[in-house]
């Protein structure tokens, strides 16, 4: 397990050489989201029969976590494949791909969490509630490695820093909007309903938000995110043996 | 022992190397020349697998070389052309990423950094992120990155790029050093008096093709060990001959200036690599 002891070392560095302006930089689009849904609608809309600020907290816990994980991951490690080829030193150490591949998807899990944490403490101080548990960190968790996961398989994939944008703005910013964040699935078609479940995104800002309200939890959150956690890695180990 | 056998590179329409075979014997220093795009580099990242061939194989020390078996690899250190150094970490904790990578133990590399740092001169640099470094100053941080783990094959592409003419004969002397300790070297420069100075067997690389390989006088012995060079119509010409007798005759019938020597590597390698010469 050098490789992934080297690759949490380098993360750590890198986090705590930057840590104002990653803390900075991973809280104005989540106090963004509070301010204009949480603040601005919050206090007068009910959704589903809550407090519309307390249905979105776990929707913006969610989309926040995604973020934070996947870029996290996606964008070095693009930039160390296609342009200052640091990741040719990992290439040619005697580490096995596993180990490297765990090192970057826990260091980007790690930050995600740390977002999530960041975010919490921001929507208690704008007066959301929510209830803690070990299921609800568990699913957060799981949320971070699926994203993270999924950003060590892109920046294996891509061929140029503008597909990174592109998969950005088709895949990322529609799940953001999609994903169960900011309203209910049930409320749209029967058709749209079962294709926003299916999106990476919906079991962990359902499961959250069911989590966070006290209400009924449905497994089918962590199942669906352990399935495309398993297939992300999968994916990405493949396209690691690859890349060149 | 590296056992190249033929080994094929293609990239869509280029060939970058055409059926490379090479035996290169534990304790040689190698010296792998060719103009530009000639595959040295190609070669090079096969032997790391970080290029994969498209078709033959390599071993090293009897070991494939496959990314798949990281076994072999940490016999190897690798010099690259491009400098990969993390540009956001310092000096120090490049070499001391490259040595948990190796499975070191942390006073061995606390021990190595000092060493190191020492010998390129730059145990003031420690602390220092590497992109406030200069450009020959990373090149020499990249090159004693890859001497942290110890390793037996040491596999250097153009490694004295930018370097100034001190450091680049303190690095002629470690590799030397390195060499004559036991370390097969596989070098790759543009500089020919570097490897006419370094390695005890060269080969030759054009367009992908293995035309040459042998010691220096081989080489020259060739193409001929003595060269006349004449000046003609704003074109510098080379005639080769076996004798210096031969020499001699030619230059009685000439008219403009010319020169008479011996032989270099340089111009064993214009004569082999031009353009026009025929490699079939
Ligand atoms: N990733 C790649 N994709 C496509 N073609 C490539 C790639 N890498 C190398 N080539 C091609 O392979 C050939 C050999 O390149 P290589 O880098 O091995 O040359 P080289 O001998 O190291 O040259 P130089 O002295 O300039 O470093 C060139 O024609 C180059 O364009
Ligand atoms: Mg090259």
């Amino acid at each position: 397990m050098n490789g992934m002891l080297a690759v949490l070392w380098r993360e750590y560095l890198f986090f705590k050489r930057r840590i104002w302006s990653i803390t900075a930089s991973s809280l104005v689009s989540p106090l963004l989201y509070l301010i204009a849904f949480g603040w601005g609608l919050g206090r007068v809309v009910t959704m589903d029969g809550v407090q519309y600020i307390d249905f979105i907290v776990p929707g913006i816990l969610a989309l926040s976590t995604m973020n934070a994980s996947f870029n996290s991951v996606a964008t070095p490690l693009s930039i160390a494949r296609l342009y200052d080829k640091t990741l040719e030193e990992y290439l040619v150490s005697p580490i096995t791909l596993f180990s490297f591949a765990a090192g970057k998807i826990l260091a980007g899990a790690l930050r995600g969490m740390y977002v999530g944490l960041l975010l919490l403490v921001v929507a208690f101080l704008f007066g959301a509630k929510f209830k803690i548990s070990l299921a609800f960190i568990t699913l957060a968790l799981l949320n971070c490695l699926v994203f993270a996961s999924l950003g060590f398989l892109v920046a294996l994939k891509i061929q140029s820093h503008p597909d990174m944008a592109r998969f950005n703005s088709f895949v990322i910013t529609p799940m953001i909007f999609l994903g169960g964040t900011f309203f209910s699935p049930e409320h749209t078609s029967p058709l749209l309903q079962f294709f926003i479940k299916l999106l990476p995104l919906t079991p962990a800002s359902q499961g959250l938000r069911s989590l966070a309200l006290g209400q009924e939890f449905a497994w089918y959150a962590p199942t669906l995110q352990l399935i495309y956690l398993c297939l992300f890695i999968a994916l990405g180990l493949y396209a690691y043996r690859k890349v060149e | 022992m590296i056992v190249l056998n033929e080994v094929t590179k293609k990239y869509q329409e280029t060939l970058s190397v055409d059926k490379l075979s090479l035996h290169i014997a534990n304790g040689e220093f190698f010296g792998l020349l060719g103009p530009n795009g000639a595959g040295k580099t190609t070669t090079i990242r096969m032997l790391t697998a970080l290029t994969i061939p498209t078709a033959g194989n390599i071993t090293i020390n009897g070991q494939l070389v496959s990314r798949h078996n990281p076994s072999y690899k940490s016999q190897i250190g690798l010099v690259p052309q491009h400098i990969n150094l993390e540009p956001e970490l310092t000096v120090a904790e490049n070499l001391y990423l490259h040595g948990i990578l190796y499975g070191m133990k942390r006073s061995a590399i606390a021990d190595k950094i000092t060493e190191l740092l020492e010998f390129a001169d730059l145990t003031d640099k420690r602390q220092t992120l590497v992109n406030t470094l200069s450009g020959g100053m990373k090149r020499k941080v990249l090159i004693i990155r890859a001497l942290m783990h110890s390793p037996q094959l040491l596999l250097l592409d153009e490694p004295t790029v930018g370097l100034d003419v001190f450091s680049r004969r303190r690095v002629w002397d470690l590799i030397k050093s390195l060499n004559t300790r036991g370390i097969t070297i596989l070098l790759t420069t543009h500089y020919l008096e570097e490897a006419e100075h370094l390695c005890s067997r060269i080969g030759l690389l054009k367009k992908g093709r293995l035309i040459m390989t042998g010691s220096i006088e081989n080489l020259r012995d060739v193409v001929g060990p003595v060269v006349v060079e004449r000046f003609v119509q704003d074109k510098t010409i080379l005639h080769f001959f076996q004798e210096q007798a031969q020499a001699l005759q030619f230059v009685s019938g000439l008219k403009e200036e010319f020169t008479i020597r011996q032989t270099s590597l340089e111009d064993v390698f214009v004569k082999m690599t031009e353009e026009k010469v025929d490699i079939n």
